[in-house]
């Protein structure tokens, strides 16, 4: 009931004074939803950058890298082991490039709890040839839903679809640079060849394109079995085995993990593209600092309309307190006022954030770097819409408090007799 | 019942010493009782510190040495909030200046105080100011924005506020200085009815030589003292 009375001067206060606290209100507005615009905009352009660089890195990567054997015979020498050795012209083995035991390893991963997905891939060097042309390139065998599913291989597919390279065994998605070069279009044909000599007749089913010109030049996917067929390999042939994990952040300690328990080379996103977190954290500073600078100086114009307000009020103070009112009733009328014209700056200030946002999601973006994308991206976490919110009402409070307590402290003795 | 006896108000030897400009002793040594229905006013020239006790006396002013009493209960030392609780209940103010808060209505500034009391419900608030109103004859304006009004009206809402809360006294600070002479009277005749039919406890501060001949006692001061 106290606090309804008091609610209402501070609503009455406010009415009767629209103008100014309109202004005020404004500027919670402004601060608020440029803060929405930038920051769906910028995590917006985080996520497509992140997922440019998720989409073509696995969180971890097994495969056999062909490198010289660190324990050479003589290491193994108890006769020797205090000395050190020199071995000249060491060459690596002879090493198969598929992974030993490659089926079981993927079943185990399968069910590990912090794996998402596991894909499997064969990957091989191939000629693709028409007429006369011979282009060198990779073909690599993958399921190409899990793919999808994991890395979102459909955002860089165009003109077909994965499920026309899924139903058929003697189709191939080639690399956009490779159909330039050749002249060839979807459902056309085209031959590749392997250093062995093998041959085989693929239909183009769709083209892909990464944005990376020497990727897009050389790249090419095929069904598992159809890269086995070609390699003249068992259908137990694994070269690479992708992994995605719920949390990313386990990536480096699971590599070292698995690459101790299978023997075998793991590398882990960190490791493979170092540059991956810094881009985001600077964006996301650059977007909270420009925000808490508007939002201050929105501050400074809540803390001026209630000084004003204060000094204008200064009779109203005097009598509230004269028939019973306490300084605490009075901070907290003001400081309501601050805050109803936080809260309302600051839900304008998102229905217009979610406005611009809305209109720059509509805003053309073409980029090669992914085909299916088409205006520019915009996030639209419902989680930046609260921290707007309370970030509104914190800075309107802080605003808020300083004039507040000057009017809790107001000696209504001074003021009754000034006159 | 203008001589129930109970004491409503009694200062004790109540000091008060300005610092600035200058140190000035503006009370010196204060000591009076006002007993349930008495309507007392104070006199004296400016500057003779009678506003300075009636503030003392309110409550608002804190700092004085000496001792002050509400209906037997020492007040003086009590909390800010317990002093805005023991005004808001026990004390109804009338000022020169009307003050009232201009955006609010008759009805809404009225029913302020007993809303911050929230001693009743709603409905009982309005019908007690209802009343109030039809007792100083401004039930018409209740609707009114109270900047809209005028002087005398203004005064009266004034008094309709302090009596909201059926206080225990009322204080007035000049309560006609600002007034023309038929307002004035007005203002008057209504407290001594409130003193007369509804025993109420009034103690106002005057210079105004007619309105003070008609209240039950004088209170004179001079110099910091009372003199009479």
């Amino acid at each position: 009931m106290n606090k309804k009375v008091l609610l209402n001067i501070a609503y009455k206060h406010i009415t009767t004074r629209i103008k100014q606290s309109s202004i005020a209100a404004l500027g919670v507005t402004f601060g608020i939803a440029t803060f929405i615009i930038l920051v769906s905009f910028m995590t917006g352009l985080n996520g497509l950058l992140d997922g440019l660089i998720l989409d073509r890195t696995p969180h971890i990567h097994l495969y056999n890298e062909i490198i010289p054997s660190e324990n050479q015979p003589i290491s193994l020498s108890t006769r020797f082991k205090d000395d050190w050795f020199m071995v000249r012209s060491v060459k690596p083995k002879q090493n198969q490039s598929r992974i030993h035991n490659a089926r079981p390893i993927i079943n185990i991963l399968k069910q590990n709890p912090d794996v998402l997905g596991v894909s499997a891939q064969v990957a091989s060097q191939a000629f693709f040839t028409a007429g006369n042309i011979e282009l060198n390139g990779i073909i690599n065998g993958v399921n190409i839903l899990e793919e999808s599913r994991l890395f979102n291989i459909d955002n860089y597919i165009i003109n077909g679809s994965i499920y026309d390279l899924h139903n058929n065994d003697n189709a191939i998605i080639i690399g956009i640079g490779i159909a330039k070069k050749m002249s060839t279009k979807v459902g056309d044909r085209i031959q590749i060849v392997n250093a062995k000599g093998n041959r085989l007749t693929l239909k183009i089913v769709a083209l892909y394109q990464s944005g990376l010109a020497e990727i897009d030049n050389i790249q090419s996917f095929a069904n598992i079995g159809t890269v086995q067929r070609f390699m003249g390999e068992k259908e137990n042939y694994i070269s690479d085995i992708n992994l995605k994990l719920y949390d990313i952040n386990k990536a480096l300690p699971m590599s070292k993990e698995l690459s101790k328990m299978y023997q075998i080379t793991a590398v882990d996103i960190g490791t493979a593209n170092a540059q991956f977190e810094t881009g985001t954290a600077i964006r996301n500073i650059i977007t909270y600092a420009v925000s808490i600078t508007l939002l201050i100086v929105a501050g400074f114009g809540i803390y001026n309309i209630l000084n004003m307000f204060i000094y204008e009020k200064m009779n109203d103070i005097a009598i509230l307190k004269a028939t019973g009112f306490s300084g605490n009733d009075v901070l907290f009328i003001f400081i309501s006022e601050a805050l109803l014209i936080g809260l309302m700056g600051g839900l304008l200030g998102l229905i217009l954030g979610y406005f611009f946002s809305s209109v720059i999601d509509q805003l053309p973006f073409e980029t090669d770097a992914l085909p299916t994308i088409k205006t520019y991206p915009v996030n639209f976490n419902p989680i930046y819409y609260v921290i707007g919110i309370v970030f509104a009402m914190i800075s309107t409070f802080f605003a808020g408090y300083l004039p507040a307590r000057k009017a809790k402290r107001i000696d209504p003795v001074t003021i009754l007799r000034g006159q | 019942m203008s001589m129930g006896g109970n004491s409503i108000i009694k200062a004790e030897h109540i000091f008060k010493t300005f610092h600035k400009p200058v140190e000035t002793q503006v009370l010196n040594d204060i000591n009076f009782n006002i007993n349930e229905g008495e309507f007392v006013s104070i006199m004296g020239k400016s500057g003779c510190g009678k506003s300075t006790l009636l503030y003392i006396l309110s409550t608002m002013d804190t700092d004085y040495e000496g001792k002050l009493y509400l209906k037997g209960k020492l007040i003086t030392g009590n909390s800010p909030n317990e002093l805005a609780h023991v005004r808001n209940e026990h004390i109804g103010f009338v000022f020169q200046f009307h003050y009232l808060l201009p955006e609010f209505t008759v009805m809404e500034n009225i029913t302020l105080p007993a809303k911050k009391l929230a001693k009743k419900s709603d409905e009982e608030i309005y019908s007690d100011a209802k009343n109030i109103l039809q007792l100083l004859d401004i039930a018409n304006i209740a609707e009114s924005k109270s900047y809209r009004i005028s002087g005398g009206e203004k005064q009266r809402v004034a008094i309709a506020r302090a009596l909201i809360n059926q206080p225990s006294i009322i204080m007035g600070d000049e309560p006609t200085g600002n007034l023309d002479s038929g307002n004035s009277e007005n203002v008057l005749g209504i407290f001594k009815a409130l003193a007369k039919e509804k025993g109420l406890t009034l103690l106002i501060v005057t210079h105004d030589q007619e309105f003070a001949d008609q209240t039950d006692r004088i209170i004179t001061m001079g110099d910091g003292k009372i003199l009479t």
